[in-house]
Protein backbone atom coordinates (compact mmCIF):
# COMPACT_ATOMS: atom_id res chain seq x y z
CA UNK A 1 0.00 0.00 0.00
CA UNK A 2 2.89 2.29 0.77
CA UNK A 3 4.14 1.89 -2.77
CA UNK A 4 1.25 3.82 -4.31
CA UNK A 5 1.54 6.75 -1.90
CA UNK A 6 2.98 9.97 -3.31
CA UNK A 7 6.55 10.63 -2.25
CA UNK A 8 5.66 13.83 -0.33
CA UNK A 9 3.22 11.98 1.85
CA UNK A 10 5.74 9.27 2.50
CA UNK A 11 8.30 11.74 3.78
CA UNK A 12 5.82 13.39 6.16
CA UNK A 13 4.85 9.92 7.20
CA UNK A 14 8.49 9.23 7.97
CA UNK A 15 8.86 12.49 9.86
CA UNK A 16 5.80 11.56 11.87
CA UNK A 17 7.31 8.16 12.57
CA UNK A 18 10.51 9.72 13.88
CA UNK A 19 8.53 12.21 15.96
CA UNK A 20 6.62 9.27 17.44
CA UNK A 21 9.83 7.88 18.85
CA UNK A 22 10.96 11.23 20.25
CA UNK A 23 8.51 10.98 23.15
CA UNK A 24 10.31 7.85 24.27
CA UNK A 25 13.71 9.54 24.34
CA UNK A 26 13.86 10.31 28.10
CA UNK A 27 13.18 6.65 28.85
CA UNK A 28 15.76 5.39 26.37
CA UNK A 29 18.32 7.94 27.60
CA UNK A 30 17.86 6.84 31.20
CA UNK A 31 18.03 3.16 30.30
CA UNK A 32 21.03 3.67 28.04
CA UNK A 33 22.92 5.60 30.68
CA UNK A 34 22.13 3.59 33.80
CA UNK A 35 21.46 0.16 32.41
CA UNK A 36 22.73 -0.53 28.90
CA UNK A 37 26.13 1.15 29.24
CA UNK A 38 26.96 -0.45 32.62
CA UNK A 39 25.93 -3.87 31.33
CA UNK A 40 27.74 -3.33 28.05
CA UNK A 41 30.90 -2.26 29.89
CA UNK A 42 30.83 -5.48 31.83
CA UNK A 43 30.42 -7.58 28.71
CA UNK A 44 33.11 -5.85 26.72
CA UNK A 45 35.33 -6.11 29.79
CA UNK A 46 35.02 -9.87 29.52
CA UNK A 47 36.79 -9.72 26.15
CA UNK A 48 39.59 -7.31 27.04
CA UNK A 49 42.93 -7.95 28.70
CA UNK A 50 44.59 -5.69 31.25
CA UNK A 51 46.03 -3.39 28.62
CA UNK A 52 42.65 -3.04 26.91
CA UNK A 53 43.22 -5.21 23.86
CA UNK A 54 40.75 -7.78 22.60
CA UNK A 55 41.25 -11.27 23.97
CA UNK A 56 39.42 -14.52 24.55
CA UNK A 57 41.76 -15.50 27.37
CA UNK A 58 39.30 -14.51 30.11
CA UNK A 59 37.19 -17.51 29.18
CA UNK A 60 39.93 -19.45 30.98
CA UNK A 61 38.08 -18.47 34.16
CA UNK A 62 35.73 -21.33 33.39
CA UNK A 63 38.61 -23.76 33.87
CA UNK A 64 39.17 -22.47 37.42
CA UNK A 65 37.99 -25.28 39.75
CA UNK A 66 36.42 -22.77 42.19
CA UNK A 67 34.42 -21.21 39.38
CA UNK A 68 33.31 -24.61 38.09
CA UNK A 69 32.24 -25.54 41.61
CA UNK A 70 30.32 -22.26 41.98
CA UNK A 71 28.46 -22.80 38.71
CA UNK A 72 27.68 -26.42 39.54
CA UNK A 73 26.39 -25.46 43.01
CA UNK A 74 24.22 -22.66 41.62
CA UNK A 75 22.85 -24.93 38.90
CA UNK A 76 22.20 -27.64 41.48
CA UNK A 77 20.33 -25.31 43.86
CA UNK A 78 18.34 -23.79 41.00
CA UNK A 79 17.50 -27.19 39.54
CA UNK A 80 16.49 -28.64 42.91
CA UNK A 81 14.31 -25.69 43.92
CA UNK A 82 12.75 -25.53 40.45
CA UNK A 83 11.95 -29.27 40.47
CA UNK A 84 10.79 -29.51 44.08
CA UNK A 85 9.08 -26.12 44.14
CA UNK A 86 7.56 -26.83 40.73
CA UNK A 87 6.16 -30.23 41.74
CA UNK A 88 4.90 -29.03 45.11
CA UNK A 89 3.46 -25.84 43.64
CA UNK A 90 1.74 -27.82 40.90
CA UNK A 91 0.03 -30.16 43.38
CA UNK A 92 -1.03 -27.20 45.51
CA UNK A 93 -2.39 -25.31 42.49
CA UNK A 94 -4.20 -28.45 41.34
CA UNK A 95 -5.70 -28.92 44.81
CA UNK A 96 -7.11 -25.43 45.08
CA UNK A 97 -8.40 -25.23 41.50
CA UNK A 98 -9.97 -28.49 40.28
CA UNK A 99 -8.85 -30.75 43.13
CA UNK A 100 -11.75 -29.84 45.35
CA UNK A 101 -10.01 -28.25 48.33
CA UNK A 102 -12.35 -26.08 50.41
CA UNK A 103 -12.95 -22.58 49.12
CA UNK A 104 -11.48 -20.84 52.17
CA UNK A 105 -8.28 -22.84 51.65
CA UNK A 106 -8.10 -21.58 48.10
CA UNK A 107 -8.32 -17.95 49.10
CA UNK A 108 -5.77 -18.36 51.91
CA UNK A 109 -3.31 -20.14 49.62
CA UNK A 110 -3.73 -17.75 46.69
CA UNK A 111 -3.31 -14.70 48.94
CA UNK A 112 -0.26 -16.11 50.69
CA UNK A 113 1.27 -17.23 47.41
CA UNK A 114 1.14 -13.65 46.19
CA UNK A 115 2.82 -12.50 49.37
CA UNK A 116 5.38 -15.29 49.82
CA UNK A 117 6.51 -15.23 46.18
CA UNK A 118 7.63 -11.66 46.83
CA UNK A 119 9.27 -12.45 50.12
CA UNK A 120 12.97 -13.14 50.11
CA UNK A 121 16.25 -11.56 50.91
CA UNK A 122 17.73 -11.20 54.38
CA UNK A 123 14.45 -11.47 56.39
CA UNK A 124 13.71 -14.85 54.81
CA UNK A 125 17.08 -16.14 56.02
CA UNK A 126 16.32 -14.77 59.51
CA UNK A 127 12.94 -16.48 59.52
CA UNK A 128 14.47 -19.84 58.68
CA UNK A 129 17.27 -19.44 61.22
CA UNK A 130 14.66 -18.64 63.88
CA UNK A 131 12.62 -21.68 62.83
CA UNK A 132 15.11 -24.36 61.84
CA UNK A 133 18.43 -23.03 63.15
CA UNK A 134 20.29 -24.87 65.90
CA UNK A 135 18.15 -23.22 68.57
CA UNK A 136 15.20 -22.46 66.32
CA UNK A 137 11.54 -22.95 67.14
CA UNK A 138 11.00 -26.16 65.16
CA UNK A 139 14.36 -27.63 66.20
CA UNK A 140 13.46 -27.04 69.85
CA UNK A 141 10.03 -28.54 69.27
CA UNK A 142 11.52 -31.66 67.67
CA UNK A 143 14.00 -32.01 70.49
CA UNK A 144 11.15 -32.17 72.98
CA UNK A 145 9.22 -34.99 71.34
CA UNK A 146 10.08 -38.62 70.57
CA UNK A 147 10.56 -39.79 67.02
CA UNK A 148 11.78 -43.05 65.50
CA UNK A 149 15.50 -42.95 64.69
CA UNK A 150 17.13 -44.38 61.56
CA UNK A 151 17.33 -47.93 63.06
CA UNK A 152 13.71 -47.84 64.20
CA UNK A 153 14.53 -47.20 67.87
CA UNK A 154 12.80 -44.43 69.81
CA UNK A 155 14.92 -41.35 70.12
CA UNK A 156 14.13 -38.74 72.75
CA UNK A 157 14.96 -36.04 72.08
CA UNK A 158 15.22 -36.06 68.31
CA UNK A 159 17.67 -33.41 67.25
CA UNK A 160 17.68 -33.11 63.46
CA UNK A 161 21.20 -31.75 63.65
CA UNK A 162 22.38 -35.18 64.92
CA UNK A 163 21.02 -36.80 61.78
CA UNK A 164 22.79 -34.84 59.14
CA UNK A 165 20.39 -31.92 58.91
CA UNK A 166 22.01 -28.53 58.74
CA UNK A 167 20.18 -25.34 57.86
CA UNK A 168 23.44 -23.59 57.00
CA UNK A 169 24.07 -25.96 54.11
CA UNK A 170 22.87 -26.50 50.59
CA UNK A 171 19.85 -28.47 51.81
CA UNK A 172 18.90 -25.67 54.20
CA UNK A 173 19.25 -23.13 51.42
CA UNK A 174 16.94 -25.21 49.22
CA UNK A 175 14.35 -25.31 52.04
CA UNK A 176 14.54 -21.52 52.41
CA UNK A 177 14.30 -20.88 48.65
CA UNK A 178 11.26 -23.15 48.44
CA UNK A 179 9.46 -20.61 50.59
CA UNK A 180 9.25 -18.27 47.60
CA UNK A 181 9.62 -20.85 44.85
CA UNK A 182 6.53 -22.99 45.31
CA UNK A 183 4.19 -19.98 45.71
CA UNK A 184 5.58 -18.60 42.43
CA UNK A 185 4.73 -21.94 40.82
CA UNK A 186 1.20 -21.77 42.25
CA UNK A 187 0.75 -18.29 40.77
CA UNK A 188 2.19 -19.21 37.36
CA UNK A 189 0.50 -22.56 36.84
CA UNK A 190 -2.98 -21.79 38.21
CA UNK A 191 -4.24 -20.07 35.03
CA UNK A 192 -3.03 -23.03 32.95
CA UNK A 193 -4.82 -25.56 35.15
CA UNK A 194 -7.95 -23.43 35.10
CA UNK A 195 -7.66 -23.44 31.30
CA UNK A 196 -8.22 -27.20 31.19
CA UNK A 197 -11.69 -27.45 29.73
CA UNK A 198 -14.37 -29.38 31.47
CA UNK A 199 -15.45 -30.91 28.15
CA UNK A 200 -12.09 -32.67 27.79
CA UNK A 201 -12.60 -34.41 31.09
CA UNK A 202 -16.19 -35.25 30.20
CA UNK A 203 -15.17 -36.52 26.78
CA UNK A 204 -12.46 -38.70 28.35
CA UNK A 205 -14.93 -40.02 30.94
CA UNK A 206 -17.59 -40.79 28.36
CA UNK A 207 -15.03 -42.73 26.31
CA UNK A 208 -14.31 -44.81 29.40
CA UNK A 209 -10.93 -43.33 30.34
CA UNK A 210 -9.80 -43.63 33.95
CA UNK A 211 -8.64 -40.61 35.90
CA UNK A 212 -5.07 -41.76 35.39
CA UNK A 213 -5.56 -42.14 31.63
CA UNK A 214 -7.15 -38.68 31.44
CA UNK A 215 -4.14 -37.14 33.15
CA UNK A 216 -1.58 -39.14 31.18
CA UNK A 217 -3.12 -38.72 27.73
CA UNK A 218 -4.98 -35.40 27.90
CA UNK A 219 -4.25 -33.07 30.80
CA UNK A 220 -0.50 -33.51 31.20
CA UNK A 221 0.35 -33.19 27.49
CA UNK A 222 -1.68 -29.97 27.39
CA UNK A 223 -0.05 -28.67 30.57
CA UNK A 224 3.52 -29.74 29.78
CA UNK A 225 4.62 -26.47 28.11
CA UNK A 226 3.16 -24.45 30.98
CA UNK A 227 4.81 -26.66 33.58
CA UNK A 228 8.19 -26.50 31.83
CA UNK A 229 7.87 -22.75 31.36
CA UNK A 230 7.02 -22.19 35.00
CA UNK A 231 9.91 -24.43 36.06
CA UNK A 232 12.27 -22.31 33.94
CA UNK A 233 10.93 -19.19 35.65
CA UNK A 234 11.64 -20.77 39.05
CA UNK A 235 15.08 -21.81 37.85
CA UNK A 236 16.05 -18.27 36.85
CA UNK A 237 14.44 -16.88 40.00
CA UNK A 238 16.78 -18.92 42.16
CA UNK A 239 19.83 -18.68 39.89
CA UNK A 240 20.12 -14.91 40.34
CA UNK A 241 19.35 -14.86 44.08
CA UNK A 242 22.02 -13.58 46.43
CA UNK A 243 20.75 -12.00 49.66
CA UNK A 244 19.14 -15.06 51.27
CA UNK A 245 22.18 -17.24 50.66
CA UNK A 246 24.54 -14.54 51.90
CA UNK A 247 22.56 -13.94 55.09
CA UNK A 248 21.89 -17.63 55.75
CA UNK A 249 25.34 -19.04 55.27
CA UNK A 250 27.57 -15.97 55.37
CA UNK A 251 28.84 -16.84 51.91
CA UNK A 252 29.85 -20.40 52.85
CA UNK A 253 27.90 -21.95 50.02
CA UNK A 254 29.83 -21.22 46.84
CA UNK A 255 27.05 -19.92 44.59
CA UNK A 256 28.00 -17.94 41.48
CA UNK A 257 26.25 -14.86 42.87
CA UNK A 258 28.22 -15.15 46.13
CA UNK A 259 31.41 -15.62 44.13
CA UNK A 260 30.70 -12.51 42.06
CA UNK A 261 30.09 -10.60 45.29
CA UNK A 262 33.49 -11.66 46.59
CA UNK A 263 35.04 -10.73 43.27
CA UNK A 264 33.53 -7.21 43.45
CA UNK A 265 34.79 -6.71 46.99
CA UNK A 266 38.25 -8.13 46.72
CA UNK A 267 39.10 -9.41 43.24
CA UNK A 268 39.46 -13.00 44.50
CA UNK A 269 40.26 -14.17 40.98
CA UNK A 270 43.25 -11.85 40.80
CA UNK A 271 42.06 -10.54 37.43
CA UNK A 272 39.08 -8.18 37.16
CA UNK A 273 38.47 -9.17 33.55
CA UNK A 274 37.96 -12.79 34.51
CA UNK A 275 35.32 -11.47 36.94
CA UNK A 276 33.48 -9.90 34.00
CA UNK A 277 33.60 -13.19 32.12
CA UNK A 278 32.18 -14.90 35.21
CA UNK A 279 29.27 -12.44 35.28
CA UNK A 280 28.72 -12.74 31.53
CA UNK A 281 28.37 -16.50 31.87
CA UNK A 282 25.56 -15.95 34.34
CA UNK A 283 23.72 -13.56 32.06
CA UNK A 284 23.97 -16.02 29.17
CA UNK A 285 22.39 -18.78 31.25
CA UNK A 286 19.66 -16.39 32.44
CA UNK A 287 18.97 -15.16 28.90
CA UNK A 288 18.62 -18.71 27.55
CA UNK A 289 16.29 -19.63 30.43
CA UNK A 290 14.06 -16.57 30.04
CA UNK A 291 13.96 -16.89 26.24
CA UNK A 292 12.91 -20.54 26.52
CA UNK A 293 10.29 -19.48 29.06
CA UNK A 294 8.95 -16.90 26.61
CA UNK A 295 8.70 -19.45 23.81
CA UNK A 296 6.89 -21.96 26.02
CA UNK A 297 4.61 -19.24 27.35
CA UNK A 298 3.55 -18.30 23.83
CA UNK A 299 2.86 -21.93 23.05
CA UNK A 300 0.71 -22.21 26.16
CA UNK A 301 -1.38 -19.14 25.49
CA UNK A 302 -2.85 -20.94 22.47
CA UNK A 303 -4.48 -23.46 24.80
CA UNK A 304 -5.46 -21.06 27.52
CA UNK A 305 -7.42 -18.72 25.27
CA UNK A 306 -10.84 -20.19 25.82
CA UNK B 1 -15.93 -40.79 36.95
CA UNK B 2 -13.79 -43.73 38.02
CA UNK B 3 -11.87 -41.97 40.75
CA UNK B 4 -14.13 -41.40 43.74
CA UNK B 5 -14.43 -37.67 44.44
CA UNK B 6 -13.79 -38.17 48.14
CA UNK B 7 -10.31 -39.57 47.56
CA UNK B 8 -9.33 -36.70 45.30
CA UNK B 9 -10.64 -34.27 47.86
CA UNK B 10 -8.45 -35.93 50.48
CA UNK B 11 -5.31 -35.41 48.42
CA UNK B 12 -6.31 -31.83 47.69
CA UNK B 13 -6.65 -31.17 51.39
CA UNK B 14 -3.33 -32.88 52.07
CA UNK B 15 -1.43 -30.62 49.64
CA UNK B 16 -3.34 -27.56 50.75
CA UNK B 17 -2.56 -28.20 54.39
CA UNK B 18 1.09 -28.86 53.56
CA UNK B 19 1.27 -25.54 51.69
CA UNK B 20 -0.31 -23.66 54.56
CA UNK B 21 2.12 -25.30 56.99
CA UNK B 22 5.00 -24.18 54.79
CA UNK B 23 3.61 -20.64 54.85
CA UNK B 24 2.82 -20.43 58.53
CA UNK B 25 5.39 -22.54 60.41
CA UNK B 26 8.37 -20.28 59.58
CA UNK B 27 6.20 -17.25 60.33
CA UNK B 28 5.05 -18.61 63.65
CA UNK B 29 8.53 -19.91 64.46
CA UNK B 30 10.03 -16.50 63.82
CA UNK B 31 7.38 -14.76 65.89
CA UNK B 32 7.85 -17.24 68.75
CA UNK B 33 11.62 -16.98 68.60
CA UNK B 34 11.53 -13.17 68.55
CA UNK B 35 9.56 -13.18 71.82
CA UNK B 36 11.95 -15.45 73.73
CA UNK B 37 14.86 -13.15 74.39
CA UNK B 38 14.21 -13.23 78.13
CA UNK B 39 14.72 -16.75 79.43
CA UNK B 40 11.54 -18.54 80.47
CA UNK B 41 9.05 -15.86 79.54
CA UNK B 42 7.59 -14.18 76.50
CA UNK B 43 8.67 -10.59 76.11
CA UNK B 44 8.95 -7.84 73.54
CA UNK B 45 12.56 -7.21 74.56
CA UNK B 46 14.03 -7.99 71.11
CA UNK B 47 11.62 -5.50 69.55
CA UNK B 48 12.43 -2.89 72.17
CA UNK B 49 16.14 -3.27 71.47
CA UNK B 50 15.68 -3.02 67.70
CA UNK B 51 13.29 -0.08 67.92
CA UNK B 52 15.51 1.83 70.35
CA UNK B 53 18.62 1.38 68.21
CA UNK B 54 19.34 4.73 66.54
CA UNK B 55 21.13 2.95 63.69
CA UNK B 56 17.92 1.08 62.90
CA UNK B 57 16.03 4.36 62.55
CA UNK B 58 18.82 5.97 60.56
CA UNK B 59 18.91 3.10 58.06
CA UNK B 60 15.12 2.92 58.03
CA UNK B 61 14.89 6.63 57.29
CA UNK B 62 17.56 6.40 54.61
CA UNK B 63 15.79 3.52 52.85
CA UNK B 64 12.39 5.18 53.16
CA UNK B 65 13.69 8.44 51.68
CA UNK B 66 15.39 6.55 48.83
CA UNK B 67 12.16 4.60 48.25
CA UNK B 68 10.12 7.79 47.96
CA UNK B 69 12.62 9.36 45.54
CA UNK B 70 12.69 6.13 43.53
CA UNK B 71 8.90 6.10 43.29
CA UNK B 72 8.82 9.73 42.13
CA UNK B 73 11.55 9.22 39.53
CA UNK B 74 9.95 5.97 38.31
CA UNK B 75 6.57 7.63 37.91
CA UNK B 76 8.11 10.59 36.07
CA UNK B 77 9.92 8.27 33.68
CA UNK B 78 7.38 5.52 33.10
CA UNK B 79 4.07 7.38 32.96
CA UNK B 80 5.03 9.67 30.04
CA UNK B 81 6.82 6.75 28.34
CA UNK B 82 3.94 4.31 28.58
CA UNK B 83 1.48 7.09 27.72
CA UNK B 84 3.41 7.95 24.59
CA UNK B 85 3.75 4.29 23.73
CA UNK B 86 -0.01 3.81 23.94
CA UNK B 87 -0.86 6.96 22.05
CA UNK B 88 1.78 7.51 19.39
CA UNK B 89 4.30 4.71 19.22
CA UNK B 90 2.63 1.31 19.63
CA UNK B 91 5.33 -0.07 17.35
CA UNK B 92 7.84 0.59 20.14
CA UNK B 93 6.05 -1.77 22.48
CA UNK B 94 8.10 -4.94 21.82
CA UNK B 95 11.35 -3.07 22.41
CA UNK B 96 10.15 -1.26 25.54
CA UNK B 97 8.69 -4.48 26.93
CA UNK B 98 11.95 -6.30 26.30
CA UNK B 99 13.90 -3.58 28.11
CA UNK B 100 11.42 -3.65 30.98
CA UNK B 101 12.06 -7.33 31.69
CA UNK B 102 15.85 -7.12 31.25
CA UNK B 103 16.38 -6.69 35.03
CA UNK B 104 15.03 -10.22 35.37
CA UNK B 105 17.68 -11.50 32.98
CA UNK B 106 20.58 -9.54 34.40
CA UNK B 107 20.83 -10.48 38.10
CA UNK B 108 21.17 -7.55 40.49
CA UNK B 109 24.61 -8.70 41.59
CA UNK B 110 25.80 -8.59 37.97
CA UNK B 111 24.09 -5.24 37.44
CA UNK B 112 25.74 -3.64 40.47
CA UNK B 113 29.06 -5.00 39.20
CA UNK B 114 28.47 -3.10 35.95
CA UNK B 115 27.39 0.05 37.78
CA UNK B 116 30.52 0.05 39.93
CA UNK B 117 32.76 -0.63 36.98
CA UNK B 118 31.18 2.18 34.96
CA UNK B 119 30.69 4.89 37.57
CA UNK B 120 33.67 4.47 39.87
CA UNK B 121 36.15 5.77 37.34
CA UNK B 122 36.45 8.78 35.02
CA UNK B 123 34.83 10.22 32.97
CA UNK B 124 31.83 9.92 35.24
CA UNK B 125 32.89 9.13 38.76
CA UNK B 126 29.68 9.03 40.80
CA UNK B 127 30.88 6.92 43.72
CA UNK B 128 33.16 9.63 45.14
CA UNK B 129 30.66 11.47 47.33
CA UNK B 130 27.60 10.22 49.25
CA UNK B 131 25.30 12.51 47.29
CA UNK B 132 26.35 11.30 43.85
CA UNK B 133 26.33 7.71 45.10
CA UNK B 134 22.74 8.31 46.15
CA UNK B 135 21.97 9.47 42.61
CA UNK B 136 23.47 6.22 41.38
CA UNK B 137 21.60 4.08 43.90
CA UNK B 138 18.26 5.70 43.02
CA UNK B 139 18.95 4.99 39.35
CA UNK B 140 19.73 1.42 40.36
CA UNK B 141 16.51 1.10 42.36
CA UNK B 142 14.52 2.50 39.43
CA UNK B 143 16.06 -0.14 37.15
CA UNK B 144 15.59 -2.99 39.62
CA UNK B 145 11.92 -2.14 40.23
CA UNK B 146 11.29 -1.32 36.54
CA UNK B 147 9.57 -4.62 35.66
CA UNK B 148 6.94 -4.06 38.35
CA UNK B 149 6.49 -0.33 37.81
CA UNK B 150 6.26 -0.69 34.05
CA UNK B 151 3.68 -3.44 34.37
CA UNK B 152 1.60 -1.48 36.86
CA UNK B 153 1.57 1.65 34.70
CA UNK B 154 0.95 -0.33 31.52
CA UNK B 155 -2.02 -2.18 32.99
CA UNK B 156 -3.39 1.07 34.43
CA UNK B 157 -3.04 2.79 31.05
CA UNK B 158 -4.97 -0.03 29.39
CA UNK B 159 -7.99 0.53 31.61
CA UNK B 160 -8.37 4.20 30.63
CA UNK B 161 -9.16 5.47 27.16
CA UNK B 162 -5.93 7.36 26.59
CA UNK B 163 -6.84 8.65 23.14
CA UNK B 164 -10.28 10.01 24.04
CA UNK B 165 -9.02 11.63 27.22
CA UNK B 166 -6.15 13.25 25.35
CA UNK B 167 -8.32 14.53 22.51
CA UNK B 168 -10.91 15.86 24.96
CA UNK B 169 -8.26 17.68 26.98
CA UNK B 170 -6.63 19.05 23.84
CA UNK B 171 -9.92 20.27 22.42
CA UNK B 172 -10.34 22.20 25.66
CA UNK B 173 -6.95 23.81 25.07
CA UNK B 174 -4.57 21.73 27.14
CA UNK B 175 -0.98 21.30 26.08
CA UNK B 176 0.93 18.02 26.44
CA UNK B 177 2.13 18.87 29.90
CA UNK B 178 -1.36 19.72 31.15
CA UNK B 179 -2.74 16.54 29.59
CA UNK B 180 -0.21 14.43 31.47
CA UNK B 181 -0.34 16.32 34.76
CA UNK B 182 -4.07 17.03 35.01
CA UNK B 183 -5.66 14.15 33.12
CA UNK B 184 -3.42 11.10 32.78
CA UNK B 185 -1.72 11.13 36.20
CA UNK B 186 -4.97 11.51 38.21
CA UNK B 187 -6.59 8.75 36.19
CA UNK B 188 -3.67 6.45 36.87
CA UNK B 189 -3.56 7.02 40.60
CA UNK B 190 -4.57 3.47 41.50
CA UNK B 191 -2.10 1.86 39.13
CA UNK B 192 0.58 4.22 40.41
CA UNK B 193 -0.29 3.39 43.97
CA UNK B 194 0.22 -0.32 43.40
CA UNK B 195 3.45 0.36 41.49
CA UNK B 196 4.60 2.67 44.28
CA UNK B 197 3.89 0.14 47.01
CA UNK B 198 5.80 -2.62 45.24
CA UNK B 199 8.64 -0.15 44.61
CA UNK B 200 8.60 0.69 48.32
CA UNK B 201 8.72 -2.97 49.36
CA UNK B 202 11.55 -3.64 46.90
CA UNK B 203 13.71 -0.73 48.04
CA UNK B 204 13.12 -1.33 51.77
CA UNK B 205 14.27 -4.94 51.49
CA UNK B 206 17.03 -4.40 48.97
CA UNK B 207 20.48 -5.59 50.00
CA UNK B 208 22.76 -5.83 47.00
CA UNK B 209 22.82 -2.25 45.64
CA UNK B 210 23.13 -0.65 49.07
CA UNK B 211 25.68 -3.15 50.26
CA UNK B 212 28.03 -2.85 47.28
CA UNK B 213 27.59 0.89 46.87
CA UNK B 214 28.22 1.10 50.66
CA UNK B 215 25.20 3.17 51.65
CA UNK B 216 23.56 3.01 55.12
CA UNK B 217 20.32 1.33 54.05
CA UNK B 218 18.09 -1.12 55.88
CA UNK B 219 19.35 -4.19 54.00
CA UNK B 220 23.00 -3.93 55.05
CA UNK B 221 21.91 -3.02 58.59
CA UNK B 222 19.83 -6.20 58.80
CA UNK B 223 22.66 -8.28 57.42
CA UNK B 224 25.09 -6.90 59.98
CA UNK B 225 22.63 -7.52 62.79
CA UNK B 226 22.26 -11.11 61.61
CA UNK B 227 25.99 -11.68 61.97
CA UNK B 228 26.18 -10.49 65.57
CA UNK B 229 22.79 -11.04 67.25
CA UNK B 230 20.37 -13.92 67.76
CA UNK B 231 16.91 -12.64 68.73
CA UNK B 232 16.90 -9.17 67.22
CA UNK B 233 17.09 -10.51 63.62
CA UNK B 234 13.93 -12.52 64.24
CA UNK B 235 12.20 -9.38 65.48
CA UNK B 236 13.47 -7.51 62.42
CA UNK B 237 12.23 -10.28 60.14
CA UNK B 238 8.76 -9.94 61.67
CA UNK B 239 8.87 -6.14 61.25
CA UNK B 240 10.04 -6.59 57.67
CA UNK B 241 7.34 -9.20 56.98
CA UNK B 242 4.74 -6.83 58.34
CA UNK B 243 6.04 -3.96 56.23
CA UNK B 244 6.27 -5.95 52.98
CA UNK B 245 2.95 -7.60 53.50
CA UNK B 246 1.27 -4.37 54.41
CA UNK B 247 2.47 -2.92 51.09
CA UNK B 248 1.41 -5.96 49.08
CA UNK B 249 -1.83 -6.35 51.02
CA UNK B 250 -2.72 -2.73 50.24
CA UNK B 251 -2.11 -3.43 46.55
CA UNK B 252 -4.51 -6.38 46.63
CA UNK B 253 -7.04 -4.32 48.56
CA UNK B 254 -6.87 -1.34 46.20
CA UNK B 255 -6.77 -3.36 43.00
CA UNK B 256 -9.89 -5.21 44.11
CA UNK B 257 -11.79 -1.97 44.54
CA UNK B 258 -10.11 -0.41 41.51
CA UNK B 259 -12.86 -1.14 39.00
CA UNK B 260 -15.45 0.97 40.78
CA UNK B 261 -13.10 3.90 41.30
CA UNK B 262 -11.81 4.53 37.81
CA UNK B 263 -12.87 7.92 36.53
CA UNK B 264 -13.33 6.62 33.03
CA UNK B 265 -13.50 3.17 31.65
CA UNK B 266 -13.97 1.43 28.40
Amino acid sequence: MNVVLPITLRSTERRRLIWNWVGLLPFFAFILFFFIIPSFNLFTGAFLNRSGAFTLENVAVFRNPNVIRAYLTSLQVSFLTAALGGAFGFFVAYSVTIGGAPRWMRSVIMTFSGLAANFGGVPLAFAFIATLGRTGFLTALLKSICLPGPQGEQVCPFNPYDYGFNLYSLGGLVLAYLYFQFPLMVLTITPAIEGLRREWREAADSLGASGLQYWRDVALPVLTPSILGAALLLFSNSFGAYATAQALTGGNIPLVTIFIGQQIRGDVLGNPHEGYALALGMVIIMAITIAAYGVLQRQTSRWIRA
Amino acid sequence: MNVPPRKRNGWAIFWGVLAMLYFFVPLYGTLDFSLRMKRGELSLMAYEIVLSDPRFWESFRYSAVMAVITIAVSALIFVPTVYWMHLRAPQARPLVELIAILPFIIPTIVYVFGLIRTFSRPPLQLTLTPLTTDVLIVAGYVVVSMPYMFRAVDIGMRTIDVRTLTEAAQSLGSNWFRVLADVIFPNLRLALLSGALICFATVMGELILASFLVRPALGPYMQLLGLTKAYEPAALAIISYALTWLSLGLIQFFSRSAASQQLTGR
